[in-house]
Formats: C-alpha cells, structure tokens, sequence
C-alpha cells in the first residue's frame, strides 16, 4: 500500500472535526479492542488530528506532524511507531527470519514463511481479513502490518501461496515520510 | 500475545514500550543488519547506546543468537545482505566524489552592451529549493532572479545585473558556513574568456 508512496501522492491537508475524531476512535476500539485503555493516549482528547487526503483513496491522520493511524476505505489502520509502543494490544504473528528481508522488500506473506520452525502463528483460529502485526524470530519490535488473506487454520493447512497481504512495513514511503 | 493491555481493575494505563530508533536507517536496531547501512549503523549505536549495541553484537549476543534455519541458508543470507551493503556503499562513496568534484559555475552573459545577467549553475551541492535561493538572490541584490533549465537540463539561477562577484562573494561564504570548502566556485565569461577561476581556499 505505502511501497511507492512519497509527499507528491498528498492532495490536501484540513483539521477534522472532533465529531469525525471521535468516530475515528471508537473504530479504532472495534478493530483492535486491545486499545480501548490506551485510545486516548494515543489520540488525547483535546489534540487536533490533522487529515491528510491521498492518492488512492488513502488517508493519513496526524498530531504534530506524527502519522498516528491512517485508512483506506473503512479499515483504521495503526502506523508502525504505535505499534511498536503498544505491540499487546494487536493480533501477532511471527514469521522466520528468512523472510525477514522479503517483508522489507514490500512483498506479501507466502504461508510456508508463516508455518517453519522459526515462525509462529496463534493457537486460536484468527478469520480471514484480520489485521495483524508481524514480527519476526528472533526480534523483540514488529516489522510490518498486513492483513490475512486466509485465516490462520487455513493457512496452517494449505500452506502454500500468499498468506497475508502487506500493508505498512519498515522503510516504506509512510515510514520514511515527513510531513512538516 | 496472551497479554492485555489493561491490568487489574481496568484502570491502570498501559505504559508505552520505549523502543529505540536508529539514526542512520531509522529502523529499531535489531533491523539494521538487513538494510544498506549495516556498518554505519553499528558505529552509531556503539556511541549512542552501549547497552542495546552490547546487547545486539557482542560475541556472547551472537554466539547465542537462535536461529530456525540450516546454517547454510544463514550463510546464504549473510552473504546477500554484505553484497547489498557493499553495494550501498560503493553508491555513497560515488556521490561523496561527485559532490567533492563539483563546482558553482557563475557565468556572466552579456545581453546589451551594457546590460549583463549572471547564470549560476551547480547549485545542486547546497541541497536547497532553487527557488528560495533565487529569492534570496534578489533580494540581496536587489535585483531580479529566476530559476531555469540550462542546456545540459540542469537547473540554473539567472540573475538581472552584473553581480557576479557579490555573487561569488556570498556563495563562498555560504559553502564555507557549511563546511563544503573543497567545492570550488568559479566565474566565467560566455565569451569564454576566463576572467577568474581562483579555487575557493579552505580556512
Ligand atoms: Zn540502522
């Protein structure tokens, strides 16, 4: 989503409304109920998200020039620093670190790099279309967020093909963007 | 995984995990290895933070660094990784040389008998909006300034007047407020005749 992404796909910048901000929130709370202590230290109350409209029906919502979290259609989507402070609060999985520089590359997650000895994936089924964090063997911080293409059963079981789909890693155009 | 983000009696905040960025890659340390700077990396931790930088590499780290795959596919990933750095640096390496080698060409054209403008070009060193600096340039000189395309389709500032020592004067002293004193500036004239090509001295 972000592998080619620079400030030239940024179309405006406006302030949204506390209204639309609030909403933002309690989406961010269905999606990722981990987050319902931390929401308003993340996004405190009386901060102003600044909404920055892009290509591909993208969008950015920043504090004080910080990516914070960022959308595309309905999904709310955390950017990687908040992870990194709060990795508890989102669905994980592991993959082996020979998969590692493949992630950083931009590509999507083949399920055998998910299923190795170096990887691990919950014990309980996670559905198709759950948003997960991923971090890597032998690492302590996640390296990408993406979105599973099958459930984690399936997964298990087929073992072949693409298990998940990036979405935002480490050295991508969101991560390396500055927006002041 | 197991864990929740709140504790006992639902009150407590989570704290945030404090986690450490590289200021080479930008990466959290633990990353550096697989991207193009592994060694410049390195030497910033070692100054900026002796204990993650113990932590990540000293020899009891790596001698006890787990890893799920053959120790064939291992080497296999160290070798990529030292040719992707290798690489990295060699690309550095060349635009370091290509900065050092350049030089301000401040080009003085006659247009009138009277009249001059003053093209300068190689202004890419200084790593600034072209544009801004044309307006520096006209109000320093009170005059005016503009940014165009040259020949070889590289950007070059044109400026009203016959200003081309003020001009080399500034510049200089811009380069050496930088610490870019291997970067020469030149005046010369579109009739080709040189009419100064002293080196900047470093101080
Ligand atoms: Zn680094």
């Amino acid at each position: 989503m972000f592998k080619k992404f620079t400030k030239e796909d940024i179309h405006s910048r406006s302030n949204i409304k506390s209204s639309v901000q609030r909403g933002l929130k309690s989406n961010l709370i269905q999606e990722y109920p981990g987050l319902e202590a931390v929401v308003d230290v993340i996004i405190p109350k009386k901060s102003q998200l600044v909404l920055h409209k892009c290509e591909d029906k993208i969008a950015l919502y920043s504090i004080d020039d910080n990516v914070v979290i960022y959308q595309q259609q309905d999904e709310v989507l955390p950017f990687l620093k908040i992870v990194h402070k709060y990795p508890s609060c989102f669905q994980t999985v592991q993959v082996d670190r020979g998969a590692i520089k493949f992630v950083l590359s931009g590509a999507n997650i083949m399920c055998p790099g998910l299923t190795s000895k170096g990887a691990k994936l919950p014990q309980e089924n996670l559905p198709k279309g759950t948003i997960v964090i991923i971090n890597a063997e032998g690492k302590e911080n996640a390296l990408a967020i993406g979105k599973l293409v099958m459930s984690t059963d399936e997964i298990k079981s087929i073992n072949k093909g693409i298990g998940i789909e990036l979405i935002h890693y480490l050295g991508d155009g969101l991560w390396n963007l500055s927006l002041d | 995984m197991s864990e929740v983000g709140i504790e006992s009696g639902q009150v407590e905040i989570l704290a945030p995990k404090e986690v450490i960025y590289c200021g080479v890659c930008s990466f959290p340390p633990e990353y550096c290895e697989f991207g193009g700077s592994f060694k410049k990396c390195k030497e910033w931790l070692q100054k900026n933070n002796l204990e993650l930088f113990e932590k990540l590499y000293s020899d009891e780290a790596l001698a006890h660094a787990t890893s799920s795959l053959s120790i064939e596919k291992e080497e296999k990933i160290s070798a990529d990784l030292q040719k992707k750095q290798k690489k990295e640096e060699a690309k550095q390496e060349r635009e370091m040389a290509k900065v050092l080698s350049s030089k301000v060409l401040i080009k003085r054209i006659e247009r009138t008998k009277r009249k001059h403008v003053i093209a300068v070009s190689g202004l890419e060193v200084f790593n600034v909006d072209m544009k801004k600096l044309a307006k520096t340039f006209a109000s320093k000189f009170a005059t005016g300034a503009s940014v165009t395309k040259n020949a070889e389709k590289k950007e070059e500032i044109i400026i009203q007047g016959d200003v081309g020592d003020a001009v080399e004067k500034y510049l200089t002293g811009l380069l050496q407020e930088k610490g870019l004193t291997d970067i020469k500036v030149e005046q010369i004239d579109e009739k080709m005749k040189k009419k100064k090509a002293e080196p900047v001295k470093p101080e």
